[in-house]
């Protein structure tokens, strides 16, 4: 199982039946790949649609339903659609249960960086700020680690997406909460050991006598 | 509500105007609008749009015949383009988050100052941002968006100028007919007034001034 599938199937597992969730773009999209269609769960596009449906077929593609990203999806029987406004009053009122979005760094405190490298990359925030500022739970899909780097750090270098903090990191090694505002070391992918998480991880992290493995 | 071609209602936008323009990476952008308004071309615009899609779709055109001197979007990041033109200060870009570009919109368009929003709270974004407290919980508040002109995509619009939008297309296409002085629009089907019907009707006719033929455009 590689890096991104491990995330990906992790945070299926937090998905609950009748929730209404957005995915971000990268590896938050990949998670709809391990949610099982019983599970009855709605996903919300933010340009404007709930009930996504799989990629089409290949030459079954409508110009006029695409993803956030702009690429084809299909809607499944049951989808609705509305304006940017509804969208985003979905978003900042907390009836999106649950988002998951990628992340560039999130800190000891479950404070999130995730739109910005100054100097270098400033594509804008586009629904991040809302979506972390709105959505009832927030989860970030992250590689543990970039280049060697831990992205999990004692405090953002970055520029924030949002004053308030995150619910659940799942990285390709680890699952951290912050319960009472402390990073705590929840999970650890299979086959890791806690040390080798904390050997790449900056921040310090509230470490429970048994961390048990996930299981995917 | 007025039928015109394409060459006349772009002949309406002066050098310098404030467009809106609908869409979201292209899908749902008046694109005959913009061919137009590249072939005129009318440049120092100020474009209101979500995102500067990619070079050769949507609001692209106008980065790619360098018709913009001002942008306020919330996402620029596939439009290689825009970024460089950004960051050679050849274009001002406002940058904010989709939610409140929404809200800014819409508030235009309905008559309010501005909004009160949670988002951007300790962020960059709050910087120069008068913040209220309500119960408790802070908010920023964001001012009203408007424009000269919003041009808007629908799928369907009778002759009257009531307009339905199909699937991801909407987008931002209805607040945009509310909060510009002059609207004009591309339509997939233009329909015999009764077609759309009442409940259906996205954009009340009152909101829509022109309505590009598709005849001769």
């Amino acid at each position: 199982m590689d890096a991104q599938e491990i995330i990906a199937r992790r945070v299926a597992q937090e998905l609950r039946a009748g929730n209404l969730v957005n995915l971000g773009i990268g590896i938050p999209t990949l998670v709809a790949n391990y949610v099982s269609p019983d599970l009855k769960v709605f996903f919300q596009s933010e340009n404007g649609l709930i009930g996504t449906g799989p990629i089409p077929e290949q030459g079954m593609e409508h110009p006029l339903l695409t993803d956030a990203g702009g690429r084809p999806i299909s809607a499944l029987p049951g989808a609705c659609t509305f304006d940017s406004a509804m969208s985003f009053g979905l978003i900042r009122a907390g009836h999106v249960d649950v988002t998951v979005l990628g992340g560039l760094q999130v800190d000891a405190h479950g404070l999130l960086a995730n739109w910005m490298i100054p100097g270098k990359m400033v594509p804008g925030m586009g629904g991040a700020m809302d979506l972390v500022s709105g959505a009832k739970r927030v989860i970030v899909a992250m590689q543990h680690a970039a280049k060697g780097k831990s992205k999990i750090v004692k405090k953002c270098s970055l520029p924030l997406t949002s004053a308030r903090p995150i619910d659940l990191v799942v990285t390709d090694l680890a699952v951290i909460g912050f319960p009472d505002g402390k990073g705590t070391l929840l999970e650890t992918a299979p086959g890791v050991s806690v040390g080798e998480v904390m050997a790449v991880t900056e921040a310090e992290l509230v470490v429970p006598d048994k961390v048990p493995e996930m299981k995917l | 509500m007025k039928a015109v071609s394409v060459e006349e209602a772009v002949a309406m936008i002066p050098d310098g105007a404030s467009v809106m323009v609908g869409g979201f990476m292209g899908v749902g952008t008046p694109e005959r609008l913009l061919d137009e308004v590249v072939r005129q071309k009318k440049g120092n615009l100020t474009v209101i749009c979500n995102d500067a899609a990619t070079p050769g779709k949507g609001v692209g055109k106008l980065f790619d015949a360098t018709l913009v001197s001002r942008l306020t979007a919330t996402h620029i990041g596939l439009n290689p383009k825009a970024q460089q033109q950004m960051l050679a200060n050849r274009i001002a870009v406002d940058l904010i988050p989709q939610g409140t570009f929404a809200e800014r919109i819409r508030a235009g368009g309905c008559g309010l100052g501005g909004v009160l929003t949670p988002t951007g709270v300790g962020t960059l974004v709050a910087e120069g941002k008068r913040q209220i407290e309500v119960d408790g919980k802070p908010y920023l508040l964001e001012t009203a968006l408007r424009a000269q002109f919003a041009l808007v995509h629908a799928f369907l619009a009778d002759y009257l100028g009531n307009l339905a939008y199909a699937l991801t297309s909407r987008n931002f296409n209805p607040v945009m007919a509310m909060a510009a002085d002059t609207v004009i629009v591309t339509a997939e089907h233009i329909v015999p007034v009764g077609v759309i019907a009442p409940d259906h009707v996205m954009t009340p006719a009152p909101l829509v001034d022109y309505i590009i033929t598709n005849s001769n455009g």
